[in-house]
């Protein structure tokens, strides 16, 4: 243990799925309480908090008024489907600046029955044309220049790989979806766990070329929450806390730098390859060392490209690399043995600290039927649109 | 022949319709937007410059699901114009993946898109190149 390292001290996710006797709060509490138990502390213990809830607008003073109020700052965070992991850096970052010791980090949202998320809607049209917006529409520009839903986004994220580097297919991306969900009927707080067959998914309702429906992130509730401690603080806790701490031995986050294009269809390759590239420098661990990794498959298509973005395999080589078995549970490079966004489920907020749960679960040894047997070391990956990219690269404590 | 107005600001229209980007002066990034600055260098001047009207496509998808009232399928491209990226619709063309296809050339076109009080709203699209 290095003086500055930080440690994910408790961590928990809910089960995902349909919570109709819960609220957002309810949720929140449980994910918190559940992480507090988990990692021996109380909420006086706790000096920060970073929350994340997306699409349902509420603030971690809410969560405190159920579970703790200490008069904490509460740091109340937004960044799309980075939500979750930007929280979990907040904590982070308070924790190396030296101005904490204990940090909560909480992600929740309520999405079961949400129908097409961001740009699924077409503004009202008026009487006559009146040139409006940064682009002088005169009416609504969503499926007239081209699509803003994410199903379709992603499909061209998807299709323009397969374009620049060959060897995509319908199929191909069906094949992923295939394997994700079968990885989900191991994980008891999947959304979904449901096997399909590669007919059943390509004969599933198309939503947007290439992309039918279980080939697409399902809308649901959920929350997690991450207690993070100093080394310091560590060290003064329990032998048994000590050996089930996970270290973050990177924690980074991105934005898009200006490319050619960026600004038509958005481009999730660039930021999420220098978050790669950042993460492996400061842990001085290479994507070969991987036991794990939990990556953001909104999309069958978006996995895809992000074996190359995540350099776990050679430029252009994703579909060589997907094709060889090297992602399924038994292969090289585990991707998404949690069953992964399309299965597991994206309650928006909550997706980038339960991705990490996933991780640590693994770490701990503690993942029952689905466990990577003897993982080491995992790196769990998210991105938003607009664009934020979150990687954490997380390894087992050596005690 | 009525009164026609552009869907967008920059799409121009009359003999040749074409489309106009926002380039930067100083490192020539294009954007079809209205601008503060230059997103890639931070410079503030811009000047108009035509974009090719031929392409290929560089990206696709066939949307079947869309918000209420946009009608489907239809085909969402990146057109890849010559160096300058595009977003729009394949229009004149089956919405099918045998009828589109990657690096599949393409032309823009237009149509009206609507019409009010006497007015045309004229959109673009880009067509194959048959
Ligand atoms: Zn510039």
């Amino acid at each position: 243990m290095a003086s500055d390292d930080v440690w994910i001290l408790g961590i928990k996710m809910t089960k995902f799925g349909k919570y109709p006797d819960k609220d957002i709060t309810d949720l929140a509490a449980d994910a918190t309480m559940a992480a507090l138990a988990d990692g021996g502390v109380t909420m006086k213990d706790v000096q920060l908090l970073a929350y994340g809830n997306l699409v349902g607008g509420t603030q971690g003073q809410s969560l405190q008024k159920q579970v703790g109020q200490t008069g904490i700052p509460v740091y109340n965070v937004a960044n799309a489907c980075a939500t979750g992991a930007t929280a979990l850096r907040v904590a982070y970052m308070a924790i190396k600046a030296g101005e904490i010791d204990t940090g909560l980090a909480v992600g929740v949202e309520k999405l079961a029955g949400a129908g097409l998320l961001a740009g699924g809607s077409r503004g009202a049209e008026k009487d006559e044309w009146t040139p409006e917006g940064r682009f002088g529409a005169v009416a609504p520009v969503d499926g007239r220049i081209g699509t803003e839903t994410m199903p379709g986004v992603f499909a061209q994220i998807g299709m323009e790989y397969g374009h620049k580097y060959g060897g995509t297919s319908f199929e191909l991306f069906a094949k992923i979806s295939e394997k994700n969900h079968a990885h989900s009927t191991l994980n008891p707080l999947a959304a979904y766990s449901k096997r399909f067959t590669l007919e059943q998914i390509m004969g599933d309702i198309m939503i947007s070329y290439p992309n039918t429906r279980p080939m697409c992130s399902a809308n649901c509730d959920g929350a997690a929450a991450a207690v993070l401690v100093s080394d310091a603080k560590l060290k003064t806790l329990s032998k048994e806390q000590q050996r089930r701490a996970v270290k973050i031995s990177a924690s980074i986050l991105t934005t898009d730098p200006w490319e050619e294009a960026c600004q038509v269809l958005p481009n999730v390759n660039t930021l999420t390859r220098n978050a790669a590239k950042q993460a492996y420098e400061k842990a001085g661990i290479g994507p070969e060392d991987l036991d794990l990794v939990e990556l953001h498959d909104c999309f069958a298509t978006a996995e895809l490209v992000h074996y190359d973005n995540l350099m776990l395999c050679e430029e252009g080589g994703a579909a060589d690399f997907f094709n060889s078995g090297a992602t399924w549970r038994d292969g090289k490079t585990p991707v998404n043995v949690s069953g992964g966004l399309e299965s597991k489920g994206h309650p928006i907020a909550a997706t980038g600290i339960a991705n990490v749960w996933e991780i640590a679960h693994h770490l701990r040894g503690e993942a029952g039927d689905r466990q990577i047997e003897g993982a080491k070391v995992g790196l769990a990956h998210v991105i938003g649109l607009g664009s934020a990219c979150g990687i954490h690269v997380l390894e087992k404590s050596g005690l | 022949m009525p009164d026609q107005i552009p869907f967008v600001d920059y799409l121009v229209l009359g003999d040749q319709p074409h489309l106009v980007a926002n380039e930067c002066t100083t490192c020539g990034a294009r954007f079809f937007d209205r601008r503060n600055a230059c997103a890639s260098c931070f410079a503030t001047e811009f000047k108009k410059v035509d974009v090719p009207t031929e392409g290929e496509v560089r990206a696709f998808t066939i949307v079947s699901m869309a918000a209420p009232g946009i009608p489907v399928p239809f085909v969402s491209a990146t057109i890849d114009c010559q160096g300058t990226s595009v977003r729009a619709n394949i229009i004149n063309c089956d919405p099918t993946p045998e009828a589109v296809t990657l690096g599949m050339k393409v032309r823009l076109a237009t149509y009206v898109l609507g019409d009010k009080g006497g007015v045309d709203a004229i959109g673009f699209g880009f067509e194959p190149v048959s």
